[in-house]
């Protein structure tokens, strides 16, 4: 479980205060969504959970121990894949180097990697170099690079933000399966309200920087989800038309339960959650 | 290199040989001061199978490739260091910066006097005019590593060592191997106009005095200045050659964002 309490950050020492105060727990295996006005502090969140930033306050625990530099089982997929991946390095090998971390011997990072690869559908790129692919595909490869390590929490940082609308289709769904299939609590930045939604089992809205929890909504559509079926259901319709309010900074009190004073189709897309409505 | 490149190269070069040839032998220039090409180049031919001139070029080479070697173990180290400790990198640029514009051959009186040896006092004044250009290069390579691919290894739960290791170090190496390659072809225009100014026994420079002495010969002189030319061009192809095979990455990467 990751817990987060009273998380302030400012860059600089007592300059720019980009995090304020922020809460959030997230419990095992859950898929958490996290959208925000652009600039609002969601990728220092992302850093400071990875431990790659130490915040200047608060508290961070993941499974009750303190976040003090980087944790062993996480795994980070960035925005930008041409710079995260290494253009020196094949693919498989790009995969198989953060099991070096994992004492393995050589022929089991190899073999690891590849396993991976068939996972995201790259079964034949091993020996590739990154810049041989195209972006969705280097997108798949930071993924599976990410898989290999076999982290308990992995943190994307809008991760499908630089590739086409049709392969960020391909990529939400494999998200949603690398979830199903391997468990692990995933935290998703995105700015994209519809794939918030779409991908979240809850998704939680951060407001303007600086920024602490604006709201915080379960997500109740059914769990196996179609690109076609699912963006067509009601429930998600609605859902996404309120997380577009929140996002705009609808006039909501900080830090407010997404309950109360709201719109009746809103209400009753609450109903529709898989939590029933307060 | 493709045909056509060879094709159109070799076309320039065989164009400039023939105006040469024509300003030479109509007399528009003084043949005595210009000789024809043909001289030079029938001149330059000879030269390749005369041992005493090979033996000028043998101790050219050495002093060349020692002092460029010696440079290059000093300069990289150093820039590495320099360009990832930033407070160390602010500190020397000051020094750096005063250092880097005096020219290799002002030092040569220092040389004569620190060296008795020839060779030593060439491969010291080659060791300081490759020294800047390399640990330059260098440095900035790896003030400019990309943040992000840093991140990546990082987030894996890797240490500062195994950063600079799998990531600064692959990323800056273009950089540092382009900086090998200018500092190369300072190299050898320090080590010749070293010989030609402090004198010594053997040396390619040694021979374009030389060739001075008593009457002139300035078809000699072009000779012997042809082959220097030569030797820059195969040491600047050699590290060009290297950079393409050992860096692939690199240029494919260049052109993929062009």
């Amino acid at each position: 479980m990751l817990q987060i309490t009273g998380l302030t950050h400012s860059y600089g020492g007592d300059g720019l205060k980009v995090l304020d105060g922020l809460d959030l727990t997230v419990p095992d295996g859950q898929l958490v969504s996290i959208v925000g006005p652009s600039g609002c502090g969601k990728s220092t969140l992302l850093r400071c959970i990875a431990g790659l930033i130490q915040p200047t306050g608060g508290r961070l625990t993941l499974d009750g121990r303190p976040i003090n530099g980087v944790p062993d089982d996480l795994a980070v997929v960035f925005q930008d894949y041409s710079r995260s991946l290494f253009p020196w390095l094949s693919v498989r090998d790009n995969v198989a180097l953060p099991l070096r971390r994992r004492g393995k011997s050589r022929s089991e990072r190899r073999a690891a990697a590849e396993e991976a690869l068939e996972s995201v559908g790259l079964h034949d790129a091993g020996r590739k170099y990154p810049w041989q692919l195209s972006g969705g595909m280097q997108q798949r490869v930071s993924i599976a690079r990410a898989l290999a390590y076999r982290p308990s929490l992995l943190l994307m940082d809008e991760p499908f933000g630089s590739v086409d609308a049709q392969t960020r289709e391909d990529l939400e769904d494999l998200v949603l399966q690398v979830h199903r299939t391997e468990k692990m609590t995933i935290l998703l930045v995105t700015h994209d309200i519809d794939e918030s939604v779409y991908v979240g089992d809850r998704v939680v809205v951060l407001n303007r920087s600086p920024a602490r929890v604006h709201a915080d909504l379960p997500v109740g559509l059914p769990s196996v989800r179609d690109q076609i079926d699912t963006r067509g259901l009601p429930e998600f319709v609605q859902l996404r038309a309120e997380v577009g309010r929140l996002v705009r900074g609808g006039a909501r009190v900080p830090g407010a339960a997404p309950v109360g004073a709201q719109p009746a189709g809103v209400a009753e897309a609450k109903g529709a959650g898989a939590k029933p409505a307060p | 290199m493709s045909f056509r490149r060879i094709v159109f190269g070799a076309a320039g070069v065989a164009g400039a040989v023939a105006l040469l040839e024509v300003v030479s032998r109509t007399g528009l220039v003084d043949a005595s001061a210009l000789p024809p090409a043909t001289t030079v180049l029938g001149e330059a031919a000879k030269l390749a199978v005369d041992g005493k001139f090979l033996a000028d070029v043998a101790a050219t080479l050495q002093a060349w490739f020692g002092g460029l070697a010696l440079a290059v173990l000093v300069a990289v180290p150093l820039g590495v260091l320099l360009g990832s400790v930033p407070l160390l990198g602010t500190a020397a640029r000051a020094l750096v910066e005063l250092m880097r514009p005096i020219p290799s051959v002002a030092l040569i009186p220092l040389a004569i006097i620190l060296f008795a040896d020839p060779t030593q006092m060439k491969m010291s004044l080659i060791f300081y005019a490759c020294l800047w250009p390399i640990l330059i290069n260098t440095l900035y390579a790896l003030r400019d590593v990309d943040p992000v691919a840093k991140d990546s290894l990082r987030s894996f739960g890797f240490g500062t060592p195994s950063v600079l290791w799998r990531v600064s170090l692959p990323s800056a190496a273009p950089f540092i191997t382009t900086g090998v390659r200018i500092a190369a072809s300072v190299a050898l225009i320090v080590v010749v106009s070293t010989e030609l100014l402090a004198g010594g026994i053997n040396g390619v420079g040694i021979y374009l005095s030389s060739t001075q002495a008593g009457g002139g010969r300035t078809d000699l002189l072009l000779a012997g200045a042809v082959w220097a030319g030569v030797l820059g061009l195969l040491a600047n192809l050699a590290l060009l050659g290297l950079e393409r095979v050992a860096f692939r990455w690199h240029s494919a990467k260049v052109e993929a964002i062009a």
